[in-house]
């Protein structure tokens, strides 16, 4: 239809002038025109509401949404810093989760991109296996340990068991819990810290691999001398990427202990207790002190960790 | 390891170990699901048992998942569609035309604590009496996809040359029209990553649902979580539901394992 109303139209001129003077406006300010969309939607969803969380951690907001709150200052920010309780534990418990799980996680994911590296039969197939924990749904997969774990029908004391040990309380254990959880947060992301770390080493060249190999070096003294000091910014990346969602692991954590992250909060991290003080017990206040306490915490470690990765990529 | 055979032998266990400690929990977790629960209390049954439909059977008809994967098929696709439209353009100006400025704030997202938004949102939707619907429900979905597809993107199209647009340009096509005829399917690789990656962490995604969410519009995610709110667990149940949210997923990843992997590798190795 389209050829017998506008025979002498190629599909190229129709793209250059369909109308002279929008075509020429839309291509000039195209720069803006493109990324104006997205800009709009952070700003409407993310901007105006995190300065509104800000807005709301200097007031007393609790209960209903539809509530009056009046403004108290920073007496919230005073309340949460003084808190010895809840705040500073569940600060502790977030820094111990994320220090302890990344450290094995870049440890692990090394050693497994080293495994990887220099090509083998069936490459493709463990890359697949590897792949496969880290797509799953963090829910199913607290679920599926709390199974592996409970104390009494779980496969992970059967295996004790086998090699003499005895049984293990593991999540319902008031000091046993929060490790359990690291072990299932390692479980979970080693891979993804694997992939990026060989997505590194096979970028890297191989001639200082070679010159060090010729000079007689061992396999560990290339490792250490040689590939670790190359790979120091993808490790800063990999620490980076995991590092800030490990501060900010919810999943898991709701997932094996529920409300309040058990019920001594053997598990709760801010984010865990922020999550609580909002949703669990309608506390906008202190809650939103508590995020903004989070967030600039996580805004430090980052600011730290890219200034130390600069310095990495400038050497 | 002093000798190649040595070594061979070496990484052949160690990668024997990897895969094993990786994939054995969720083989657990699905042989779990065709057990009756008499069967998972009994430790003599751990390998050998006589499957049973049954769990998915509960879970399929008398618990909603039927639903529930709907819905969350719903909200993944309509968010990750969304996302693309809005962060692929803006992608292509920010790596064009250098927008470091622009792109921090959008990757700013990324570190954001979901919770801090949540609050603000929650205030002004229920006031709105808008939570509990799919719109709300996706917009926050937006949240977590469009910082992820900008991120992507824009390291797609930092490597893809300018020659080919310039080309275009000589042959009479404006810049829009360069971008629509020339770049855009010369992306489609990135946009593939880009969109799956955004579909796999949406379908996921489970704290956004939990407070967003109403009886109606509840995710997969969401509706394993309520599974466990009664007095005894049903283990046949609960691993039936896992697996159902869990696999759909495992499978996507084996399909397109090199575009998932690029996308959660992106701009790993730059300096």
């Amino acid at each position: 239809m389209a050829a017998v109303t506008s025979p002498t139209r190629s599909p190229s001129a129709r793209s250059t002038s369909p109308d002279p003077a929008w075509s020429r406006w839309a291509n000039g300010h195209r720069k803006w025109l493109f990324a104006a969309p997205a800009m709009l939607f952070v700003a409407v969803l993310i901007v105006i509401p995190l300065t509104w969380t800000i807005y709301l951690s200097l007031t007393d907001a609790e209960g209903s949404v539809r509530a009056e709150s009046s403004f108290i200052g920073f007496k919230n920010y005073v309340d949460v810093l003084s808190d010895t309780d809840r705040f500073w534990p569940a600060v502790l418990r977030t820094v111990a989760f994320t220090g302890i799980a990344l450290l094995f996680e870049v440890v692990l994911g090394m050693a497994i991109a080293l495994l990887l590296w220099r090509p083998f039969r069936g490459q493709r197939w463990v890359r697949v296996a590897i792949l496969m924990p880290l797509v799953a749904t963090p829910v199913a997969v607290g679920m599926m340990w709390r199974l592996i774990f409970d104390p009494n029908i779980g496969m992970a004391n059967q295996v004790l068991g086998w090699v003499g040990i005895g049984p293990q309380p593991w999540l319902a254990g008031r000091s046993t819990a929060l490790p359990t959880t690291m072990f299932i947060d390692i479980w979970q992301w080693t891979p993804m810290v694997a992939l990026i770390l060989l997505a590194g080493l096979t970028s890297l060249s191989d001639e200082p691999q070679e010159a060090a190999r010729i000079d007689g070096a061992s396999a560990w003294q290339r490792f250490r001398h040689v590939t670790l000091p190359l790979m120091m910014p993808t490790v800063i990346v990999a620490i980076l990427l995991r590092g800030i969602d490990a501060l900010k692991t919810f999943d898991i954590l709701y997932a094996t202990k529920g409300r309040g992250g058990g019920s001594f909060h053997e598990v709760e991290t801010l984010n865990v207790y922020a999550y609580g003080l909002s949703f669990d017990y309608n506390e906008y206040g202190v809650s939103s002190a508590v995020l903004i306490i989070f967030f600039l915490i996580i805004i430090g470690l980052m600011w730290a960790l890219t200034a130390r990765r600069k310095k990495e990529a400038n050497r | 390891m002093k000798s190649p055979t040595a070594y061979r032998a070496f990484r052949v266990v160690a990668l024997a170990v990897v895969v094993v400690s990786l994939l054995a929990p969720l083989l657990w977790m699905v042989a779990a699901s065709f057990k009756t629960n008499v069967d998972i209390y009994d430790q003599s049954k751990a390998l050998v048992f006589s499957p049973t439909l049954e769990n998915y059977k509960k879970v399929l008809r008398q618990a909603n998942y039927v639903q529930f994967i709907g819905n969350s098929l719903w909200v993944a696709f309509a968010a990750t569609v969304l996302s693309l439209i809005l962060g692929v353009p803006a992608a292509y100006s920010m790596s064009r035309f250098n927008m470091k400025k622009s792109a921090l704030v959008v990757l700013m997202a990324r570190v954001i604590p979901g919770v801090s938004l949540l609050v603000p949102w929650y205030y002004v939707f229920s006031n709105l009496r808008m939570v509990g619907g799919f719109t709300v429900l996706i917009l926050s979905h937006m949240f977590v996809s469009l910082p992820l597809i900008v991120y992507i993107m824009m390291g797609f199209f930092d490597g893809l040359p300018l020659e080919l647009e310039e080309a275009a340009l000589v042959d009479g096509l404006t810049h829009i029209g360069a971008f629509r005829r020339v770049t855009l399917p010369l992306s489609a690789p990135g946009i593939a990553t880009a969109g799956i990656l955004s579909f796999i962490f949406s379908w996921n995604n489970f704290m956004f649902a939990l407070v967003l969410s109403g009886a109606d519009t509840k995710t997969l995610p969401v509706a394993i979580f309520d599974f466990v709110g009664y007095a005894s667990i049903d283990w046949g149940g609960l691993m039936a539901a896992a697996t159902v949210v869990t696999l759909p997923i495992m499978l996507i990843a084996l399909f397109v394992q090199k575009y998932v992997v690029s996308g959660l590798t992106a701009g790993a190795t730059k300096g």
